[in-house]
């Protein structure tokens, strides 16, 4: 990988309380990459997503976008967040609005983004993922997968630097997990960076230009799908891996 | 297969029948059996020409009907202050901000005492006290003096009827709304304030009700033609309470259809 990466964590720690959930992570995400990190329930995957959105302040460690301090306090967040497009397990739209509505807020009143010219391109990024004919419904009408495209359609609208996806198939019901994965897949042949926190192996095996094995905090192993999810070097990424596919999930 | 349908439908069809049978045979039983005692009673005959008189109540209805626009009026506009500075309080009392800490604490305390305090007290203590400083420039016109004191007393309650709404929105919503590059306060008017208006309209409604009912309180401060001021000096004249069950005739007139407004919203709203 040459040139400076969009994304940078070095050195992040995180504890909420006693309880230490990242501990010195070091990860560069570069320009049209997507980096699937995988592991455990609790294992800090969410964690790192948010803490890069600046939801969450991190204790020890730097971030970097495009090469700019942001986990320094002074920084604005507001305007990093408007950089970045993190997507979440429950979609968690915005159920007094209607689709196009929870498309369009964050371009126009965050990006300040005219309404008109705002709607038309959340009209037509609804109507490339395949939601054209849903804009005036409630996101609580749409199915699972439904709402989970309109959320990718919303963090997407402003051409974020780098999409932040967690654990976006987590919550559907297996029949609807594909129609989201293609739009991921949409996403990545579209050159867009991406930080994936996922279970999916098969979907982190396809999508993921590297995988990284977070375990207890600390990513223990990171390199090309085909070597962390084949021939893992790491006992905890092989014991995790012997798990996921006793339960029939790898 | 047809015939199974047909037999269910006739099932229900015979147990509709049956539960509004034994439905019109409880009431007719209940309201009739309340009726006839209450009507057989052997002071009825009083009650009705003390509480029920015809002549009384066409005699002192048209006043106090006139009287009860003056409570509507002061229930209209302590309404809106109400509304108004219980959002207020509710939002500084949200807030995180350091600079707004003496704000804060502030609201904190006006949530506590004045909910704390009978609303009665208050009138009281406002409607005399104040003129009694001797400042100029505040208020003395008693029904002026009411208001405040009525609108101090339902914006602490109000205040905290907002503030379980907005605590009631899940903290994923602000999340969401940060995520997509609102500012917090862009959140929390676009996304949390929104939902959480929506979810207390029925509590908020309890509140407007007993507002609507506590008007009344301001007659003991010497605002005079107020309606329920007007019922209590008919009524003392003659010792018939016909005036009071007129004046609380016009109280229903206004807080039934208030209940079924906000019935009627709090079903829509969970319908869409």
């Amino acid at each position: 990988m040459n040139g400076q990466p969009v994304l940078e964590f070095r050195g992040v720690t995180k504890a909420f309380g006693e309880r230490e959930v990242l501990h010195g992570i070091d990860l560069e995400i570069h320009e049209h990459e997507a980096v699937a990190v995988i592991g455990a329930s609790g294992s800090g995957k969410s964690t790192m997503l948010r803490c890069a959105d600046l939801l969450i302040e991190i204790d020890d460690g730097d971030i970097f976008l495009d090469g700019e301090l942001i986990t320094d306090p002074a920084v604005d967040a507001v305007a990093v967040r408007r950089r970045l497009g993190l997507v979440f397990q429950a979609y968690n739209l915005f159920p007094h609005l209607n689709v196009l509505q929870n498309v369009v807020l964050g371009s126009h009143r965050g990006h300040g983004v005219p309404r008109r010219e705002a709607e038309e391109a959340a009209r037509a990024q609804l109507a490339r993922l395949g939601l054209d004919g849903r804009e005036d419904d409630r996101p609580d009408d749409l199915s699972g997968g439904q709402q989970q495209r309109v959320a990718l359609a919303r963090a997407f609208l402003a051409r974020p630097r780098a999409m932040l996806l967690d654990e976006v198939t987590s919550a559907l019901d297996p029949e609807l997990v594909g129609e989201v994965l293609d739009t991921v897949r949409a996403l990545k042949s579209e050159g867009v960076t991406m930080l994936i926190a996922t279970h999916e192996m098969g979907f982190a095996r396809e999508v993921a230009d590297r995988v990284g094995f977070l375990h207890q905090g600390k990513l223990v192993e990171i390199g090309p799908p085909e070597q962390v999810l084949g021939e893992p070097r790491e006992p905890e990424t092989q014991k995790f891996l012997r798990r996921l596919l006793e339960a029939g999930r790898a | 297969m047809a015939d199974r349908r047909a037999e269910r439908a006739a099932a229900r069809r015979a147990r509709d029948r049956r539960g509004f049978a034994i439905a019109a045979a409880s009431t007719v039983l209940v309201i009739g059996g309340l009726a006839v005692l209450t009507l057989t009673s052997s002071g009825w005959p009083e009650v009705r020409d003390t509480f029920f008189n015809s002549e009384v109540f066409s005699d002192s209805f048209p006043r106090i009907l006139k009287a009860f626009w003056l409570d509507v009026r002061v229930f209209c506009i302590v309404e809106v202050v109400v509304l108004i500075l219980g959002l207020f309080v509710a939002l500084v009392r949200t807030t995180g901000a350091p600079a707004l800490f003496p704000v804060r604490l502030l609201a904190t305390v006006y949530t506590d005492v004045f909910r704390g305090i009978p609303t009665v007290l208050l009138v009281y203590l406002v409607g005399f006290g104040i003129p009694a400083l001797d400042l100029s420039g505040l208020p003395t016109e008693p029904v002026v003096l009411g208001g405040i004191a009525l609108a101090l007393s339902y914006g602490a309650y109000v205040s905290e009827v907002y503030r379980a709404g907005l605590r009631s929105v899940h903290p994923g919503q602000r999340d969401g709304a940060l995520a997509i590059g609102l500012t917090e306060r862009q959140a929390m008017r676009y996304v949390i304030l929104p939902q959480a208006v929506r979810r207390v309209g029925p509590p908020l409604l309890n509140d407007f009700i007993a507002l609507q009912k506590d008007v009344a309180l301001i007659a003991i401060i010497g605002v005079s033609g107020e309606a329920f001021r007007v019922a209590q000096i008919d009524a003392s004249t003659d010792f018939n309470y016909t005036p009071m069950v007129a004046a609380a005739l016009l109280y229903l007139a206004v807080t039934i259809p208030l209940a079924r407004l906000l019935e009627h919203w709090g079903y829509t709203e969970a319908a869409t």
